[in-house]
């Protein structure tokens, strides 16, 4: 299986402060990989590089055989990158279909593809002309995934999806991150509910103190209470 | 574009009326105190075309600063060259200036105010790339570069033009009142406050329905996201920048044949009143720019006539009531 994106070595420092120290590792294509880690570790900071967003000072970034590494972020969006940040970032002030009108880079929507979108988010359709600004926060978070997965996108990187979301939100959630996997594409997801990585993750990176700390299967991971608890400081109560 | 049948809405925030109804307010406020009916519509008139000039001026800066966080201290620069550009028509054809014949005044005012506009927008152009392009996300260096490029345009204008106020008369027929009882109102005024809410009505057209208004909208909210999503917002940003000094120069050019006259420093005396109103408006702010420009030329009419002595500061003891009530502006859009 073919990496779609490796990172070598990267350091990113924002100001002052040095906060990856070397990040090592590689997003198989077509794979769901988790990246997981403490509170603090870098993995916002380690997405928003892969963006452009916080440049990195060292190091590669590969995508796709070519590197983004000084490329600025537009560019990295138009080479099929979508982002999802953990702020969710909607635009409050633009209604649900302005959101996406703007997310939809190619022209008009895809309608086949904006139903298969309604499917898993029916309020999207519903509220499609209110301001995105009145919505909750489980309906942003949607949005906030519609605008990344209204055109086809060959990576998909996603921070903290179901953060302070009701449980029935976070199965419709994993359920459309499972679809979208299924229809091809790969995705980099940073998440603090290790029972929703194990629902989808294929592979897993931990990260501790802005340097990855471990590589391998979910499912590996999942099975291995003493490595959780070592590399995540979970207890095994944390997931009964 | 594929449209979606329209399910229920959610309940739209209700509007803020509240700026909105401030200069009806204070316009019937004063009416007492003034006394007179017919002063009171010609201050009113005066406040309302006074504010529209400083709108059109103002209206550029305020989605600068909301887009790219950029504190442009220059410009009064593009303001001051619209006037300047102006007279390179206005006065070689003063023949069709002064016949009173509203088509002739028009014929030699268009090309004059479209070519300011194009050599205010070219120098936009030229600002940005030079000046404010090294300096994003350096307030205080913003502050200084701009600054000095007020200063050069400014010394260039006397070093071309020579250091005279040069007089820009009125066209003939914008001259004189249209006298309704007795109550007379000033044509230019008129045509001022027209051509401020064509202005004012064409921006939010822009804004509000146009994939370019989204995209500006977006950008002032979180710009980041409009570049994560594929949109290269400098590019964005120098269409605004350029747009924005554009209008400085037609403000430039309208206030010049407001004061019939023109001077190099006339851009930088109305920094001051530009920046008050576009800080009382919300930084990015179209609306609040829109309203603040109105009060700002209300309190200094208003206050002109009502107690003179406090003209000098009645504008900033006006921004800091506004600021007092509201920190971040009538209207704020940003999180700055």
């Amino acid at each position: 299986m073919t990496d779609m994106l490796t990172l070598r070595g990267v350091q990113t420092h924002i100001g002052r402060y040095h906060i990856l120290h070397g990040v090592d590792f590689a997003v198989p294509e077509g794979q769901t990989t988790m990246l997981l880690g403490r509170n603090g570790a870098g993995k916002t900071t380690t997405l928003r590089t892969i963006m452009g967003l916080s440049p990195p000072s060292a190091g590669d970034i590969v995508l796709d055989g070519a590197s983004i590494a000084r490329a600025a972020t537009p560019d990295i969006a138009m080479r099929g990158v979508g982002y999802v940040p953990e702020t969710m970032a909607v635009f409050s002030d633009l209604t649900v279909k302005e959101n996406l009108v703007l997310a939809a880079r190619s022209g008009p929507f895809d309608a086949a593809r904006l139903e298969w979108i309604f499917g898993f988010f029916p309020p999207l359709k519903k509220f499609w002309l209110s301001r995105a600004g009145s919505l909750s926060g489980g309906q942003k978070q949607m949005l906030s995934i519609a605008r990344a997965i209204v055109e086809p996108r060959r990576l998909l990187l996603i921070d903290e999806p179901t953060k302070g979301l009701a449980p029935a939100i976070v199965g419709a959630l994993i359920d459309c991150f499972a679809e979208i996997k299924r229809a091809g594409a790969t995705i980099l997801l940073v998440e603090q509910n290790f029972r929703v990585a194990e629902a989808i993750g294929d592979t897993v990176a931990v990260m501790d103190n802005g340097r990855i700390v471990h590589r391998g299967a979910m499912a590996d991971l999942s099975r291995d209470a003493a490595l959780q608890e070592r590399l995540l400081g979970l207890s095994l109560e944390a997931h009964q | 574009m594929t449209d979606v049948p329209a399910g229920e809405a959610l309940p739209k925030p209700p509007l803020d009326i509240v700026p909105l109804m401030l200069p009806v307010a204070l316009a019937l406020a004063v009416i007492p105190l003034i006394g007179s009916t017919s002063t009171w519509v010609t201050l009113t008139v005066a406040s309302l075309a006074m504010g529209m000039m400083i709108f059109i001026m103002a209206s550029g800066l305020t989605l600068v600063f909301g887009l790219m966080d950029v504190l442009n201290f220059g410009h009064g620069a593009f303001i001051a060259v619209g006037a300047y550009v102006a007279t390179l028509i206005l006065l070689p054809m003063a023949a069709w200036v002064q016949v009173d014949s509203l088509w002739l005044n028009l014929v030699a005012v268009a090309p004059a105010a479209l070519l300011a506009m194009a050599v205010a927008g070219a120098l936009g152009l030229v600002f940005e790339r030079v000046l404010v392009r090294p300096v994003y996300g350096q307030h205080l260096k913003q502050i200084l570069i701009t600054m000095g490029g007020l200063i050069v345009a400014e010394q260039a204008l006397y070093a071309l033009w020579g250091p005279q106020i040069i007089p820009l008369p009125l066209p003939a027929a914008l001259r004189g009142s249209y006298v309704i009882g007795d109550v007379a109102i000033a044509k230019y005024r008129l045509l001022a406050m027209l051509v401020g809410l064509v202005v004012f009505a064409g921006t939010m057209l822009v804004l509000n329905r146009t994939k370019i208004g989204l995209l500006i909208r977006a950008g002032v909210e979180n710009r980041e996201m409009v570049e994560a999503l594929g949109y290269r917002i400098r590019r964005l940003f120098l269409g605004v920048f350029m747009a924005g000094s554009a209008l400085a120069g037609l403000g430039g050019v309208m206030w010049g044949l407001y004061r019939e006259q023109v001077h190099a420093s006339i851009g930088n005396e109305l920094m001051i009143l530009v920046f008050i109103v576009v800080i009382i408006g919300g930084l990015g702010s179209v609306t609040g720019c829109f309203i603040g420009a109105i009060l700002v030329a209300m309190v200094a009419n208003y206050g002109g006539f009502l107690v003179p002595k406090l003209a000098l500061v009645s504008d900033i003891l006006l921004m800091v009531a506004i600021l007092m009530w509201r920190p971040r502006g009538l209207y704020a859009v940003t999180n700055r």
